[in-house]
């Protein structure tokens, strides 16, 4: 009898959940925080970077002291780390939005017709220049560096992953493939120079030079993200196609890539991107030039991060209209980066396998 | 006649499968010869810098006194990235992977990818213009108020222009990718390891700390050695924001800094001629060991910890 009566006391007494915070506990706290940090702020007469660090400190502690009161210390530490994750997605943002803003806001000025249609030829002063030099020599080198690597980077991925797996070579080229991708970007230009500098004579710049030292930067980038990819690929895809006797090869260009084929494309595209921004191997090999050239094969070659490097080091006399087409020069250069992306992520979806969801 | 129907597709199969496996082969030798060949030239066009006289030295009187401080200027400013860059990274990507709403998630992501593709000179101009002023301040109130840490030991640098600024440039440069890779080896986690965890009762946290991070350390480690290569080797950045003099110190907030050997050459470069060039193709040699070096480390940690997961 007594037992029937104690039961459901018993029940009240040991819920089934421990106490939570309120849904809406991070907001709360946060209004609170940045009212502590402003006020604190406008106290100690500082500026809006002290306000902001102040109200981030509140966050943190105010809201870690409130669920360690009422949820324990396995609840306090799970919201400790949500609120630092948050932080440090908030700091990280900081300078990357302030280095998009700087480029467009000072950039945009600079972009006219002319801009894109002009050399740096005989440019003096004040006189309308352009970065169609650059551009197409952006645009040459990089392609060099594509034709290059992307064959070179994929069939080694499927060597790795297809052919030579676990074998001795197949783990010395992983390893090799490692360490290219520490080859520092000005190091692969100096191999450029070294390997062209044996067939030309000292002091020898040209455009291909700097499709091959990109293309060294490249192609591991290109190799890793393959690799991936395919070893991504189920293993019962690979069977299914074997059971039905299709040989090995058909196995891999119409059963793996496919399926890989949109991770691959955006390993391409993120190589592509990595590249196509270097300035410092082109520095060395490439050189700099005022004029246009079409040729890979002869004479220097301006690409757009080394012209954005001399327009701003070097921006002659007077000085502004040197610095805004450096800043011109750099939101093109991004915005053909992020033209790419959006390109291949578009390309990347429409080559993607359809998995019936 | 089925029989030579049978042999003549298996032929052809063969010839397909020797012709495609052979190219596979011959893609992964490429790779091979093309680093052999990088060092063998490297080695071949910097050996007579080794024994380069004064004038071709700036000033120091052998080689290694020249390379030195470029070395630790190098080691220092990547430190100062890599210290920076790994929290927020790794705290970025959790972000998106897993404690932002995936309608945010996706376009945080995407515009994550895209400033991994900003080009270094970018960074480097804005670290000039934008940054460095920003942080004289600070530097100035290192100065006064902090001054017996050896880091902050002043007299603090007008322009921003220093070894910490140039530290911090390369640890946003070097952010988007460790975060890209991260994200990408997080969000690989097995949803069902994910799901047991948070069954058995588990918080968000202890879900990430026991069903996520075990899963994805060697990667993480992978992504930070890449952020660590970039930063050594990073150029342009380094030779834009520094205002090098080629001293070794450890006062990150002074106008007088010592010079990476990235942006050393990069400097130097264009205007070398004769024994200069062999002797910034030497420098170039060290550099390449020292990331050879940091890539081997971090190989074995990664490979290790991939071990340890197997079992």
């Amino acid at each position: 009898m007594t037992d029937t009566l104690t039961r459901p006391d018993a029940r009240d007494a040991m819920p089934l959940s421990g106490p939570r915070l309120p849904q809406s506990a991070p907001w709360i706290v946060a209004a609170v925080a940045v009212v502590v940090g402003v006020g604190l702020g406008l106290l100690l007469g500082r500026g809006v970077v002290v306000m902001a660090i102040l109200a981030g400190l509140t966050f943190v502690v105010g809201i870690t002291v409130w669920a360690a009161s009422l949820e324990g210390r396995r609840g306090a530490v799970d919201r400790l780390v949500t609120s630092l994750v948050w932080t440090a997605f908030a700091i990280a943002l900081v300078p990357l939005l302030s280095l998009v803003w700087t480029v467009v806001s000072r950039g945009f000025p600079a972009l006219s017709v002319d801009f894109f249609t002009f050399s740096m030829r005989g440019v003096i002063g004040d006189a309308q220049g352009g970065i169609y030099h650059a551009l197409i020599g952006t645009l040459l080198v990089t392609l060099g560096a594509a034709v290059i690597s992307i064959p070179i980077g994929v069939m080694t991925a499927i060597y790795l992953v297809e052919y030579g797996v676990k074998s001795r070579l197949a783990r010395a080229i992983t390893f090799l493939v490692d360490v290219m991708t520490g080859i520092p970007s000005i190091v692969a230009g100096l191999f450029a120079y070294a390997l062209f500098v044996l067939f030309f004579g000292e002091g020898i710049r040209l455009g291909l030079g700097g499709s091959v030292a990109l293309s060294l930067l490249m192609i591991p980038v290109v190799v890793r993200a393959t690799e991936e990819m395919l070893k991504l690929v189920p293993g019962e895809l690979r069977e299914a196609a074997y059971a039905l006797g299709v040989p090995k090869w058909r196995t891999i260009t119409k059963v793996v890539l496919p399926t890989a084929m949109s991770g691959i494309v955006t390993g391409v595209m993120l190589a592509i991107a990595r590249v196509i921004g270097e300035t410092a191997p082109l520095l060395i090999i490439a050189g700099r030039t005022d004029s246009v050239n079409f040729n890979l094969f002869e004479d220097r070659m301006t690409t757009l991060p080394v012209f954005i490097y001399y327009s701003y080091t070097q921006p002659g006399v007077p000085p502004g209209p040197g610095v805004e087409r450096a800043w011109g020069a750099a939101l093109v250069l991004i915005a053909i980066v992020m033209g790419l992306n959006l390109l291949a992520r578009v390309i990347g979806r429409a080559f993607a396998p359809k998995t019936g969801r | 006649m089925s029989t030579t129907v049978e042999e003549s597709r298996r032929s052809g199969r063969r010839v397909g499968d020797s012709v495609f496996s052979g190219l596979a082969l011959g893609a992964a030798l490429v790779i091979l010869v093309a680093l052999a060949g990088v060092a063998i030239f490297l080695v071949l066009e910097g050996l007579p810098g080794l024994t380069a006289p004064e004038e071709n030295l700036g000033g120091a009187s052998s080689f290694w006194g020249f390379v030195w401080p470029l070395v630790f200027g190098t080691l220092l400013a990547a430190l100062i990235a890599l210290v920076i860059a790994t929290p927020l990274s790794v705290g970025m990507a959790l972000v998106i992977s897993h404690y932002a709403p995936r309608r945010v998630a996706k376009p945080i992501g995407y515009v994550v990818d895209l400033l991994a593709a900003v080009p270094s000179v970018v960074y480097g101009v804005w670290g000039i213009v934008v940054l460095g002023p920003q942080l004289v301040p600070s530097y100035g109130w290192l100065a006064e108020n902090a001054s017996f840490i050896p880091f902050f030991a002043g007299p603090a640098s007008t322009t921003g222009r220093t070894i910490f600024t140039a530290g911090l440039v390369l640890a946003i440069m070097i952010l988007p990718i460790v975060t890209a890779i991260c994200r990408e080896i997080f969000a690989q986690t097995p949803t069902l390891h994910q799901e047991a965890a948070l069954a058995l009762g588990a918080t968000r946290w202890e879900m990430i700390r026991m069903a996520v991070f075990p899963y994805a350390k060697s990667g993480m480690v992978s992504a930070v050695m890449l952020g660590l290569g970039r930063a050594l080797g990073e150029t342009m950045a380094v030779a834009l924001v520094l205002s090098a003099s080629g001293v070794i110190t450890f006062n990150m907030i002074s106008s007088t800094n010592p010079s990476t050997i990235a942006a050393n050459i990069a400097l130097q470069f264009p205007e070398a001629s004769g024994l200069t060039v062999n002797v910034l193709i030497a420098s170039g040699l060290v550099l390449f060991v020292i990331t050879f070096g940091v890539n081997f480390a971090a190989r074995a940690i990664a490979g290790r910890s991939e071990r340890r997961l197997a079992r």
